[in-house]
């Protein structure tokens, strides 16, 4: 498949494709550090959280019109407070979700896997209700648009190169805050043994709704990423489900640089391969290579080892 | 300071404690013992809140803590150490011991904490997984005090511990008891350090308190009755 391309086509290719995977990359590491979060943190398979991505998907383009029709003068800007409201928005539906329904079925992670699935479709049709469904595109700003000439073959989008700074921005932050902050170490107490974090004074109920407030907040920015390699439509999320639990479990449920790892290496995979082959093939070739390493190593790429 | 009257619970249909009543002066460090299957471990579990409290009452200084949730019970001054140590694997020495400081949002270990567990500021930047069982009852204790509680409930603190361990383990938690002013709930197995440690020896069979002595007292021929098969 190789043998049609000059030596240094090849490079470019590579080069190119490779760039074009780190933006799906982006995408894959904000929806799955979400889904690890929570999955991490309280057992839940967040089903419907691709429809949390498109929320953020569509916040991010109902704040575009609205800029566009009422301050075009900001539109240069919208982006960044487009992300600070799909984040928010994200967030609160979250908050709701788990108190309104996902707090009474912890013991029960079936049912979880079942409801959760429900509220996606249940999100699905509403989107389909409010914003109909014909797919929505985001307009971007003049200086987002183009793309780096970085040499006479290779060219780099520049709304790809800020995904990637905001998705290492927020992969640093949720790092620093389950690593460094009081917070997190509560998270990581409430992640090893939930009776025992009870029993040392940490409001394990508390700590569960705000984590998965993050978890689909952070959802909605993969969301606002989003707008930029594809356009929003209500069942959009549902084809970025599947790939996410794919890093989830490849990384090793609960290792943030695992999830990390796992992310850029399917999405490499992905984007490399669909380029020489078709994309159906790109998929199956990279499941075939994840079945396979996961059945030499079941716990995923990264697991900590410790007594238990 | 504690004050337990009619304590029922039960799993499900089948009831463990049948009405226990037991109360724990202000500095006083009382050993529960009892053979296994008795309820000890079920006392404890329940008095933290892990288990439900299906009659009776708990009350701290007057304070009804019956229905409060685990970690409204640790902000209200119970502290427990659990069978088998439960510390947080994953976490150096450092955090677990600063998951305790959360429920009076504090943010720096006391150093006194180290200066009983020199071992512990020794083996701080350590995961707590891979810590020996007797560094790890150590680490617990600690992450317990950190707590501040008024009272301290050890569920087996000995288990699994060498001997050499299990007498210095006594004498740190009357220094505990001494330095702090709190009282200690201990259940356990072995006669020697419940003797070495506690100030009144109880013991428990099936759900109840068959007996109930000061140290001074007490009768290690009738205790040893009890606790053999």
């Amino acid at each position: 498949m190789f043998g049609d391309y000059s030596f240094s086509d090849l490079g470019s290719i590579f080069v190119m494709q490779g760039f074009a995977g780190l933006i799906l990359f982006s995408v894959f590491v904000l929806m799955a550090l979400g889904l690890a979060i929570i999955f991490g943190q309280m057992g839940v398979i967040n089903m419907a959280h691709g429809e949390f991505m498109i929320l953020g998907a569509y916040v991010t383009w109902m704040t575009s019109t609205f800029f566009q029709a009422h301050l075009p003068a900001l539109f240069s800007i919208y982006f960044f407070i487009a992300m600070i409201l799909a984040f928010l928005a994200c967030g609160a539906l979250g908050m709701f979700v788990e108190w309104a329904m996902i707090r009474h079925l912890y013991k029960r992670p079936l049912d979880t896997l079942l409801a959760t699935w429900g509220l996606s479709l249940i999100l699905q049709q509403l989107y389909r209700t409010v914003f109909g469904a014909r797919e929505v595109g985001v307009e971007l700003p003049q200086w987002m648009m183009g793309s780096w000439q970085a040499t006479d073959s290779i060219q780099i989008p520049i709304n790809g190169m800020l995904v990637m700074a905001i998705t290492l921005l927020i992969t640093l932050a949720v790092a620093y805050i389950l690593y460094f902050s009081s917070w997190g170490r509560q998270v990581r107490a409430v992640v090893q043994n939930r009776v025992m974090a009870d029993a040392v004074g940490i409001n394990t109920e508390r700590v569960d709704r705000y984590t998965f407030g993050l978890g689909c907040g952070i959802a909605g920015v993969a969301g606002s990423a989003f707008t930029m390699i594809g356009s929003t439509g209500p069942t959009s999320g549902q084809l970025y489900i599947v790939d996410t639990f794919l890093v989830v479990v490849f990384g090793g449920a609960g290792s943030l640089a695992g999830t990390i790892a796992s992310a850029f290496t399917i999405s490499q995979a992905r984007s490399t391969l669909e380029f020489f082959t078709s994309g159906s093939m790109a998929q199956v070739m990279t499941l075939l290579a994840v079945v396979i390493i996961l059945m030499l190593r079941p716990q995923g790429l990264f697991a900590l080892k410790v007594r238990k | 300071m504690l004050n337990i009257a009619d304590f029922h619970v039960a799993y499900g249909q089948s009831e463990v404690l049948h009405g226990l009543n037991l109360s724990v002066a202000q500095n006083e460090i009382v050993a529960v013992m009892g053979r296994n299957g008795m309820g000890k471990t079920t006392l404890m579990k329940a008095l933290m809140g892990i288990l439900p409290t299906k009659q009776g009452s708990v009350t701290m200084n007057g304070n009804d803590i019956t229905k409060l949730k685990s970690h409204e019970r640790v902000a209200k001054g119970l502290a427990y150490v659990p069978q088998g140590r439960m510390i947080f694997s994953t976490m150096t020495v450092k955090e677990n011991i600063e998951t305790g400081l959360v429920v009076h949002g504090g943010s720096t270990v006391s150093p006194d904490i180290y200066e009983l567990f020199p071992v512990l500021l020794e083996m701080k930047g350590r995961r707590g997984g891979n810590l020996s069982g007797g560094q790890q009852q150590q680490l617990a204790i600690a992450r317990a005090l950190a707590t501040k509680p008024k009272v301290l409930l050890l569920d087996e603190p000995t288990e699994g511990i060498q001997p050499s361990i299990i007498r210095e383990m006594a004498r740190t938690l009357r220094r505990i008891r001494d330095e702090r002013g709190l009282s200690i709930v201990v259940s356990e197995q072995v006669l020697s350090f419940a003797l070495d440690v506690a100030d009144r020896v109880l013991v428990v069979e099936n759900g109840e308190i068959v007996h109930d002595e000061p140290r001074a007292a007490i009768d290690e021929a009738k205790v040893a009755k009890y606790l053999s098969v």
